[in-house]
């Protein structure tokens, strides 16, 4: 795999990751920290811990995370490689999809396996939360930054931007 | 270019009839408005556009199209680009879409990497990242909270077990992730196939 040609190697890895990402960009988190991390060593447990940060605090769609993938590891081609392989192949999909179910006698298979994904997707985002905590909480004050995020953001609703600057404020004050 | 949501002030009495199909750059730039305005997810802002602002579409169709678009794999709100552009303008009308949203997030998150890649050993930009890292499990960790809350109260233990079991393969195990859904996905299919006739029975 690794003498293959870079931006060939991000496109069928994130093609095939995305048409397997049911429940959106962060079910594929803990795939995409395989992949990156532990199979090609595409970038370090600390640099995927970065871009997750990165990419959630930017706007757009979280899963832009792929593009920092894809520049650590073939600079700015393998940016716009991976973000495409990513994105594309799914979303014509979609648009076939939606073709073809635009009639109006629908059977109740649509709505019997989309409550069959639903578990499936919690489970998958649940364990995003767990590998991602494992890499970034690697202190107390972190830990209890992480919990009082999660507690804040269940119970109120706060525009998320703001808890993740407070993250920032604490960390560049040296706490977490 | 003239702007296509000027009118919708016109007609208050026909609830939510569309003013006519956008043209393609309308769709473009629509799209890449509720992108940018998107910090921590896009489907608020691309809800607000679509249904209230612009009228594109009423409640209920874009629930229907988001729902088609969250049971597909990918990312949701990149199908739901493509699948709403299309369904308005043809395939034209879904790239346009498609590209709004992201060309312009992208080009930020390069300039973004390149920052990234040339001060990220700067020990302060760590840290902070590392806070905001932090922050962001926990937003993540609260958005599973919220939608694991109908399943709990519901108390459903199989659906429970089929979540349970996902991410302990997943999260623990650390098992490849097409290996666990070829598995997972005809099994609860077939566990909620059998539930519902039960139900019905």
């Amino acid at each position: 795999m690794s003498s293959e040609n870079p931006i060939w190697a991000l496109i069928s890895t994130f093609g095939l990751m995305s048409l397997f990402a049911v429940g959106g960009a962060a079910a594929a988190v803990p795939e995409m920290h395989r992949i990156a991390v532990e199979v090609h060593h595409w970038m370090t447990d600390k640099q995927f811990a970065d871009a997750y940060a990165i990419a959630q605090l930017s706007p757009g769609p979280n899963v832009l995370i792929v593009t920092l993938i894809g520049y650590a590891f073939a600079g700015i081609p393998g940016a716009l490689a991976a973000t495409l392989a990513m994105c594309l192949p799914t979303a014509l999909l979609a648009y076939y999809v939606s073709r073809l179910l635009n009639r109006p006698s629908q059977s109740r298979w649509p709505g019997l396996i989309q409550a069959a994904l639903v578990p499936l997707s919690i489970g998958l985002m649940a364990a995003s939360a767990l590998i991602l905590a494992q890499s970034t909480d690697r202190t107390i004050a972190g830990l209890l930054l992480t919990a009082t995020v999660a507690m804040v953001a269940s119970v109120s609703r706060v525009n998320p931007l703001w808890l993740l600057l407070a993250g920032g404020l604490l960390g560049f004050a040296g706490i977490v | 270019m003239s702007t296509d949501s000027a009118p919708a002030a016109q007609e208050p009495d026909v609830p939510a009839s569309r003013t006519g199909p956008p043209g393609l750059a309308a769709l473009f730039l629509a799209f890449a408005r509720m992108s940018l305005a998107g910090f921590g997810g896009v489907l608020v802002f691309a809800r607000h556009a679509i249904v209230d602002q612009h009228r594109w579409m009423t409640a209920d169709e874009f629930n229907e199209t988001f729902a088609l678009c969250h049971f597909l794999p990918g990312p949701n709100i990149v199908n739901l680009s493509m699948v709403f552009g299309s369904r308005l303008r043809g395939i034209a009308g879904g790239v346009a879409a498609f590209t709004g949203l992201l060309l312009p997030p992208t080009l930020i998150m390069t300039v973004l990497a390149i920052i990234y890649a040339r001060f990220g050993d700067v020990e302060v930009l760590r840290r902070s990242l590392a806070g905001i890292s932090c922050a962001a499990v926990g937003l993540l960790i609260a958005v599973v909270f919220r939608m694991m809350t109908p399943l709990l109260k519901r108390m459903d233990v199989v659906v429970l077990v089929l979540m349970l079991g996902v991410f302990t393969a997943i999260g623990v195990l650390r098992l490849p992730l097409q290996a666990v859904l070829l598995v997972a996905i005809p099994l609860s299919i077939g566990v909620t196939y059998l539930m519902r006739r039960k139900v019905a029975a």
